[in-house]
C-alpha cells in the first residue's frame, strides 16, 4: 500500500480520523494490515552517520525502528538523539523511554522535545536495573514505572497537561506503546497486567522474545477472553539465535527471557547453527501471525541486522508490501521511467 | 524483615481484616485527634507506624502507602520501585531480577491479593508515588481522607 501524502522530512502527515498520531506505524495497523517493527540498537559514537547506515539495513521491510533507551542498562547513544537524527530524513522510529535514568520532569520534557522533532510513536519501559548493564555503580531513578509513565504521556496528550496539571499548548500526539512478557511468572497474572497497560493508555504492545508458541497462545486465549485483542495491537518479539552457545547464554543472563530446551537442542543439532537460527526465527513468524490477535511482529536480530531484510522476505508477512523509506518513491518512480 | 514479610503475605487475609479495624478505629478517634491537632500528632504517630510496619511489612516509609492494593507485599521493596508490577524479568523460579535471592515482591502480591476481601484492587493503576509525602504517616493522611469523604458524601 501506498500513502499518496508520503512525508517530506520534518513535515507532519495529516492525522486521520480516529487515529492519535500522524505516524505510519499506527496508519498500517489501523488499515489491518501486518507490521513489521525492529530494534535499532544505537552506536557506541558520535557519528551521525553510523545511526543512518544501521537503520538503513532495515529499509524497505519494517514499518517503525525501536530506538532503544540504554537497553540492557548499557550506555548509549541516546534515544532522543537517534529519533533527533532519524526524523530528520523521514524515519519513523518508535522512541523508547524508560524510567531507570530520568525522573518525571526529564521525562515529559523529551516526551515534548521528541514529538516536536516528529517521533510519533513512543513505547514505556520500566526498564532494566543498573545491575544488568556496564555501569552497576549508577544510581537508579525509577521515579515512575511503565504504568504511570503510559498514564503520564496519555495526560499530556489527551488532557494537554503535565502530570503537574500545568497546560501545554500543542500536546504531542503520539501513538503508545508498551511491552509484555507473556512468559515471565506469575504468568496467570501477565493478561490482567496486560489489561492494567491498555487502561494506562498503550494501544500497541511489542513483546519478549517469542519462542514458546504454545505458552504465548495461552496468554493471547487468556487476553482475548478478558476482551483485550479489541483494544491493543500486538506485536510478538522474535529473533534469530547465532548458536545454541548463544542461545544458553542469553536465557542464564538476560532477564526476562524464556527459551525452551527444545529451541536449544534443535540449534545444537543443526550443521549450520546460525542459518537454523534463521530458519527457525522465519518459521516462529509464519506460526505467529496465525494466532488470533497478532497484528504484526517486532524484529529484535542483535548483531544479525543483515538478516532481517531476508527473515522477513521468506517468512511472508508482507505480502508485497514495501513499507515507505527515504527515497523508496523516487526509487520507484526512476523504475517506472526505465520500463 | 524479610522472613516476617513473607510470612505477612501468607497471612493476608487477616492482616486486612486487622487494617480495616485499625482504619476504623481510627477514624473514629478523628474528634480526638483533631483537638490534639494532627500536625502535632504526626511526628509520633509516624514513628509508631515506622516501627509496627517496618518489621512486618519492610516499609519503606514512602507515606503513599498501597498496601491494600498490593495484596500486603510493600511495594517500595521492589528494587525498581515498580507499584504496578511484576516487570518482565521475573527470574522462572519467581525470584527478583535484579536481587536473585529475593522472591519477587509482585509474585507476593499477586498471591497475597488472592486470598483476600479486595484483592480486586490489584488490577487498578497506581498513579505515580508522591515524593513530598516520604516519611509521613500514612495512617493519618488515610483517617482524613475517610474523613472527608464521609463529610462529603453526607452532605
Ligand atoms: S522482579 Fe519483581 S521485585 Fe524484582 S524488579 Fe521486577 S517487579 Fe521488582
Amino acid at each position: 500500500m501506498i500513502f499518496h501524502d508520503e512525508p517530506t522530512p520534518g513535515e507532519m502527515l495529516p492525522i486521520l480520523e480516529g487515529h492519535t498520531s500522524a505516524g505510519r506505524l499506527e496508519r498500517v495497523l489501523r488499515a489491518g494490515l501486518f507490521a513489521v517493527t525492529s530494534e535499532l540498537s544505537p552506536p557506541d559514537s558520535a557519528d551521525p552517520q553510523e545511526v543512518y547506515d544501521r537503520a538503513q539495513i532495515f529499509d524497505g521491510f519494517v514499518d517503525g525502528m525501536n530506538a532503544t533507551d540504554g537497553s540492557g542498562a548499557n550506555c548509549h547513544m541516546s534515544s532522543v538523539g537517534m529519533c533527533a537524527l532519524l526524523t530528520r530524513i523521514g524515519y519513523a522510529p518508535i522512541m523508547q523511554i524508560s524510567c531507570r535514568d530520568r525522573n518525571r520532569i526529564a521525562i515529559q520534557g523529551d516526551v515534548l522535545g521528541g514529538a516536536a522533532m516528529g517521533v510519533t510513536n513512543m513505547l514505556c519501559l520500566t526498564g532494566d536495573g543498573v545491575q544488568a548493564g556496564d555501569h552497576p555503580q549508577a544510581k537508579a531513578v525509577f521515579d515512575l514505572d511503565c504504568m504511570s509513565l503510559l498514564e503520564t504521556i496519555r495526560g499530556m496528550r489527551d488532557k494537554g497537561e503535565f502530570l503537574s496539571g500545568r497546560r501545554i499548548s500543542t500536546p504531542p500526539k503520539v501513538f503508545l506503546g508498551a511491552a509484555s512478557n507473556p512468559f515471565a511468572p506469575p504468568h496467570d497474572f501477565r493478561p490482567y497486567r496486560l489489561a492494567k497497560k491498555i487502561a494506562a493508555g498503550a494501544q500497541f504492545i511489542q513483546t519478549n522474545y517469542c519462542f514458546d508458541v504454545p505458552r504465548f497462545k495461552e496468554f493471547m486465549a487468556r487476553s482475548r477472553d478478558l476482551g483485550l485483542l479489541e483494544k491493543v495491537f500486538i506485536l510478538p518479539g522474535v529473533g534469530p539465535m547465532a548458536s545454541a552457545k548463544t542461545a544458553t547464554w542469553i536465557r542464564n543472563n538476560v532477564p526476562g527471557i524464556h527459551i525452551p530446551d527444545t529451541v536449544i537442542t534443535r540449534l545444537a543439532g543443526a550443521k549450520d547453527q546460525k542459518r537454523e537460527g534463521q530458519k527457525l526465527c522465519v518459521e516462529l513468524i509464519q506460526q505467529l501471525s496465525e494466532i488470533e490477535g497478532v497484528s504484526g511482529i517486532h524484529v529484535m536480530a542483535y548483531r544479525q541486522e543483515e538478516a532481517v531484510a531476508d527473515i522477513i522476505k521468506c517468512s511472508g508477512v508482507l505480502q508485497g508490501r514495501t513499507p515507505w523509506y527515504p527515497g523508496r518513491d523516487q526509487q520507484r518512480l526512476q523504475e517506472s521511467y526505465k520500463t | 524483615m524479610y522472613k516476617v514479610r513473607r510470612w505477612v503475605v501468607r497471612h493476608s487475609q487477616a492482616f486486612e481484616t486487622i487494617y480495616n479495624w485499625l482504619e476504623q478505629g481510627l477514624v473514629k478517634l478523628h474528634p480526638v485527634m483533631q483537638k490534639i491537632g494532627y500536625q502535632r500528632l504526626e511526628k509520633p504517630v509516624a514513628i509508631f507506624e515506622k516501627l509496627c510496619k517496618g518489621l512486618l511489612f519492610d516499609c519503606k516509609m514512602c507515606g503513599d502507602c498501597a498496601l491494600s492494593a498490593t495484596g500486603m507485599s510493600c511495594s517500595m521493596n521492589c528494587p525498581k520501585n515498580i507499584r504496578n508490577g511484576p516487570c518482565g524479568g521475573v527470574r522462572q523460579n519467581g525470584n527478583c531480577e535484579v536481587q536473585p535471592e529475593m522472591r519477587c515482591v509482585w509474585m507476593d502480591a499477586w498471591q497475597g491479593s488472592q486470598s483476600m476481601r479486595a484483592g480486586k484492587q490489584i488490577h487498578a493503576v497506581q498513579l505515580p508515588v508522591d515524593h513530598t509525602l516520604q516519611g509521613s504517616s500514612a495512617w493519618l493522611r488515610k483517617v482524613r481522607e475517610v474523613v472527608v469523604k464521609q463529610e462529603q458524601s453526607s452532605k
